[in-house]
């Protein structure tokens, strides 16, 4: 029944994926398309976007309105879309770098402006498709392609980035706990506003092969054993949560106003002053 | 004339655009642009339109693409810095075939440059600013009635050929104000993009049994279809087949090229006596025509040709105008960058005398007067 469920949105024909063995690329599609069934959404109603890189490919196999952007780009082409039309239901997958390096204004600003759209980001903590050069949530003393020697730049914490721009909706989880996933994909596709899910995830063909985590498996297992639940950590010592990554939910404010309601507010003032 | 109104360039744009049917804009503040945008602001929610000031210029084309995918027609409005900037979405928009209109307010450059005055510098940034093969449409106007007109055919030329449009204008043709009459809307002639006849199913948004210009279907009409930059076919997924490519390259080239007699424009006064022309566009023209007043006066008769699209280039219509004439002045606020294609349809029985400003001056009726009887 899963795999009915996910075949249902998929457009099967584009199949087999891109994506590598054992990139977790596609568990984070798998709980997307289940969500969308879960919710009973229609194809023609949702609206996938993305940007450049393994993600970016993502859209591609969802049987939806599907936009693949330039890098960076996909948070303001889903603006565009999304204020022409509010009645679409538009998400957005990103990768880490697409997300918060080239694309870090975008995320910032649609985050501050609570518009409705859902961001996804595949955050495997290096750049997949150009061959593993470091990203910024690669971690401090990571080795990448472009950091053979280590890397020597504090990573972001997308989570609290997107709390600081004032995203409504701020949740995280690992391509590992996809039960957990699919629950905030799903919580963060129903809230109205700004949704942000930053993705844990594994990318063994290059972060691993860099970083000596040989196989797939081990990659997997690396999500695991470095994530703790929010609630969990709260009750721990900073130095136990040290190189952790926590997951939850950490955000989910109802009362600040949406974006394209606001503007349609403003369409109603316009309109009179006309009258 | 009843009901004129003096009205600035930015502002005749943004009553154009309006009266062409936007109802998106995404922009960003920039000097001498803001004032459309501001404009728009205000008059398209009166429209049930919409208007948001992006985070950046990048992400103001990046809007109205996807406004325009949305169903809208949609523009936004910007100066040199910024029109460098959205170069890389505007390819985008050609790639992907999404009609959208681009204006870029002309300004002094390189870089932030002479924000506050006129430069026609851009002229081949419009038509080779982003990267790759590919046709661009940009219309230059020189009045403020103009303006208003162009920018409308700019909305007509995007829906009708599914392109970016980039209408052209700079400091002087932006910020002066003329006496202008808003027509009647009844006789403005409007152009929307066209919808699919096919079912869902039997729909391709690249098709090429669609002819030259498939139909676009707006997301969220029931036709499920998949937009990419990269190389596609006509199901829109992307492809590196050879023949796929080479379709597609060719389409989007011919459907500018093949529609040239609907997207060229030029005002040519010839009355066939004379034995020199100017070339002339913009804001240019406007002093060109002051120039053929004055030596009308001294006896001598001055040709005129002035392309209202400069984008493709208009080289039929320049070689006629060249005819009988033993020489051609090409005024131009820049180092000469559009005298060099009058030069490379022209034999070398015509003389081309560029006539150069980059000061962030208007070159003025004098200088080519001076140049005229020097040569």
């Amino acid at each position: 029944m899963d795999t009915d469920t996910k075949l249902k949105y998929l457009r099967t024909e584009k199949l087999p994926h891109i994506w590598c063995p054992g990139c977790g690329h596609g568990i984070i599609l798998g709980a997307l398309l289940k969500s969308f069934d879960k919710l009973g959404w229609e194809k023609n109603d949702i609206v996938v976007v993305s940007g450049i890189g393994c993600s970016g490919r993502t859209p591609g196999y969802i049987d939806a309105n599907t936009l693949h952007t330039t890098h960076g780009r996909a948070l303001a082409f889903a603006t565009g879309i999304k204020m022409v039309n509010p009645a679409l239901h538009v998400v957005v997958v990103m990768g880490d770098g697409d997300a918060s390096a080239i694309g870090g204004n975008h995320l910032i600003h649609a985050a501050r402006r609570n518009i409705d759209l859902t961001a996804i980001v595949f955050n495997n903590n290096i750049y997949g498709m150009t061959g593993g050069q470091y990203s910024p949530t690669t971690p401090f003393g990571a080795k990448a392609s472009t950091a053979p020697y280590g890397n020597i730049e504090p990573n972001f914490d997308l989570v609290e980035l997107a709390m600081g721009a004032g995203a409504t909706y701020v949740a995280r989880a690992t391509s590992y706990h996809e039960a957990i996933l699919e629950k905030y994909i799903q919580n963060a596709l129903l809230h109205k506003g700004f949704s942000f899910i930053d993705v844990y995830t594994t990318c063994p063909t290059q972060f691993g092969r860099l970083n000596k985590i040989k196989s797939p498996i081990d990659n997997i297992f690396m999500l695991r054993d470095k994530a703790i639940m929010k609630s969990k950590a709260e009750k721990m010592s900073p130095e136990e949560i040290k190189g952790k990554v926590l997951i939850g939910e950490f955000r989910n404010d109802k009362e600040k106003r949406e974006y394209t309601e606001l503007y349609d507010e403003i369409i109603r003032r316009a309109t009179k002053k006309e009258m | 004339m009843s009901n004129a109104k003096l009205v600035q360039g930015d502002i005749a744009c943004a009553m154009g655009a309006i009266d062409a049917g936007c109802r998106f804009f995404a922009g960003y503040p920039i000097t001498p642009a803001s004032d459309i945008a501001e404009e728009m602001s205000k008059l398209l929610p009166m429209v049930g339109g919409k208007f948001i000031q992006m985070e950046d210029e990048i992400a103001s084309m990046a809007a109205i693409i996807g406004g325009s995918l949305a169903g809208a027609k949609s523009m936004t409005a910007t100066s040199g810095p910024g029109f460098s900037l959205k170069q890389e979405n505007l390819g985008f928009a050609i790639m992907a075939e999404i009609p959208t209109v681009v204006v870029n307010v002309q300004r002094g450059g390189p870089s932030t440059g002479l924000p506050t005055l006129p430069s026609q510098s851009d002229m081949m940034q419009a038509r080779w600013g982003t990267h790759g093969d590919h046709e661009i449409i940009a219309i230059i106007p020189y009045t403020v009635e103009e303006v208003y007109y162009e920018t409308i055919r700019a909305f007509n030329l995007a829906e009708m050929l599914r392109t970016p449009v980039i209408l052209l204008m700079d400091e002087v043709i932006g910020h002066m104000s003329e006496n202008f009459k808003r027509p009647d809307k009844s006789k403005i002639e409007i152009i929307n993009r066209k919808f699919p006849t096919k079912t869902p199913e039997e729909y391709f948004p690249y098709d090429e049994n669609e002819g030259l210009v498939p139909p676009l279907a707006p997301f969220g009409k029931g036709y499920r279809y998949h937009v990419t930059g990269l190389a596609h076919d006509k199901t829109g997924f992307p492809s590196t087949h050879e023949e796929s490519v080479k379709r597609l390259m060719e389409r989007m080239r011919d459907k500018i090229l093949n529609n040239r007699a609907i997207i060229d424009k030029c005002d040519i006064r010839k009355e066939g006596n004379e034995e020199i022309g100017i070339f002339a566009y913009g804001s240019s023209a406007r002093t060109s025509i002051e120039a053929i007043d004055n030596l009308k006066e001294k006896g001598i008769d001055v040709a005129l040709m002035r392309p209202v699209t400069i984008w493709p280039f208009p080289k039929e219509q320049l070689l006629e105008f060249a005819k009988g004439l033993k020489k051609i002045v090409v005024p131009e606020m820049n180092f000469g960058q559009i005298v060099g294609e009058v030069k490379k349809y022209l034999s070398d029985d015509v003389e081309i005398i560029p006539l150069n400003k980059y000061t962030g001056r208007l070159i003025t009726p004098e200088e080519i007067v001076d140049k005229i009887l020097e040569g």
